[in-house]
C-alpha cells in the first residue's frame, strides 16, 4: 500500500514536471522542471529496486546533463520563446494528439498486460550484481561506449570552438 | 505492490509529453530537452520490465542509454552553439537554410 502511494506521489510529480516543461515559455524554467522530472524518476527507480540506476540517474542526468543545458542556455542568453505562425497549428494538433495517444496507450496497457505485481523485497538489482554483469557479459559494449564518449568529446570541442581560433591553430600546425 | 502496467503508463505519458514538446516548442534548446524527456520515459519502461522479469540486462541497457544520451547532449549542444553563432537565433522556424 505504501509502495502504491509512493508510486502515485512521485508519478504525479513526474507528470506535473513534464507538463510544466511544455507550458513554460522561458528555457531556464523548462530546464528546471526537467530536473524535477529526473529527480522524481530516480525515486521511481528506487521503488523498482534499481539502486544503481537511480544513483546514475541523479548523477549523470540531473547532475551533468542538466548542468550542461543550463550552461548553454546562459551562454546563449536565451530569452522568452517567440511564437511563430507554425507553432499555433502544431499546438492545435499536438495537444489533442498527445491526449488521444496517452489515453490509448494507457487503456491498451491496463487492459492487455497482466496485473501481476512484484514485491519490494524480491526485486533484483544490487550494484554488485549489476557491476559484475557490466564488466563480464557486457564488456565489449562497455568498451565500445568509451570510444563513443571519446568521439563525442572531440566532436563537441570541434563544433563549439570559435571559427577564428580554429583557423589560428590550423595556420600554426 | 504496483502492477507493471502503471509503470508502463507513466513511461508512456512521459514519452507523449516529450513528443508534444518536440512538436509545439519553437526554441531549439527546449526541443532538445523534450528528446531527453522521451529517453527518460523509455528508461522507465526498461527498468520496469527488468524488475518484472527479474532480468538485470534491462538495467544494463538503461546504463547504455544514459551514456549515449550524455554523448548526444554534448554534441547536440555544441551544434546548437554553432547554429547560434551563424544565425543569431534559437528559433527553429528561422533556421530554414542549409547554406550559411
Amino acid at each position: 500500500m505504501l509502495h502504491l502511494i509512493l508510486f502515485l506521489l512521485f508519478g504525479l510529480v513526474c507528470v506535473a514536471g513534464a507538463v510544466n516543461l511544455l507550458v513554460q515559455r522561458h528555457p531556464i524554467s523548462s530546464a528546471l522542471s526537467l530536473v524535477v522530472v529526473m529527480g522524481a524518476l530516480a525515486a521511481e527507480y528506487l521503488l523498482l529496486g534499481a539502486e544503481f540506476v537511480a544513483a546514475v540517474q541523479v548523477i549523470v542526468y540531473a547532475g551533468a546533463v542538466m548542468v550542461l543545458f543550463v550552461f548553454v542556455i546562459m551562454l546563449l542568453n536565451a530569452g522568452e520563446e517567440e511564437r511563430t505562425q507554425g507553432s499555433r497549428v502544431a499546438m492545435l494538433i499536438g495537444i489533442p494528439g498527445m491526449l488521444v495517444g496517452s489515453l490509448l496507450v494507457a487503456w491498451v496497457l491496463i487492459q492487455h498486460s497482466g496485473t501481476r505485481s512484484a514485491a519490494v523485497g524480491e526485486l533484483p538489482g544490487p550494484p554488485k550484481t549489476l557491476g559484475w554483469l557490466l564488466f563480464h557479459d557486457y564488456l565489449l559494449p562497455f568498451e565500445v561506449t568509451s570510444i563513443l564518449v571519446l568521439v563525442a568529446i572531440m566532436g563537441a570541442v570541434v563544433l563549439a570552438a570559435r571559427p577564428e581560433s580554429a583557423q589560428r591553430t590550423g595556420r600554426e600546425s | 505492490m504496483v502492477p507493471l502496467s502503471y509503470y508502463l503508463v507513466l513511461g508512456g505519458i512521459l514519452f507523449a509529453c516529450g513528443v508534444t514538446g518536440f512538436l509545439i516548442k519553437r526554441n531549439i534548446i527546449t526541443i532538445f530537452m523534450s528528446i531527453e524527456l522521451m529517453l527518460n520515459g523509455v528508461n522507465l519502461s526498461f527498468v520496469a520490465f527488468a524488475a518484472q522479469w527479474h532480468a538485470l540486462s534491462g538495467q544494463v541497457f538503461v546504463f547504455f542509454v544514459m551514456v549515449v544520451a550524455a554523448a548526444e547532449a554534448a554534441v547536440g549542444l555544441a551544434i546548437i552553439i554553432a547554429v547560434y553563432r551563424t544565425r543569431e537565433t534559437l528559433n527553429v522556424d528561422r533556421v530554414n537554410l542549409l547554406k550559411l
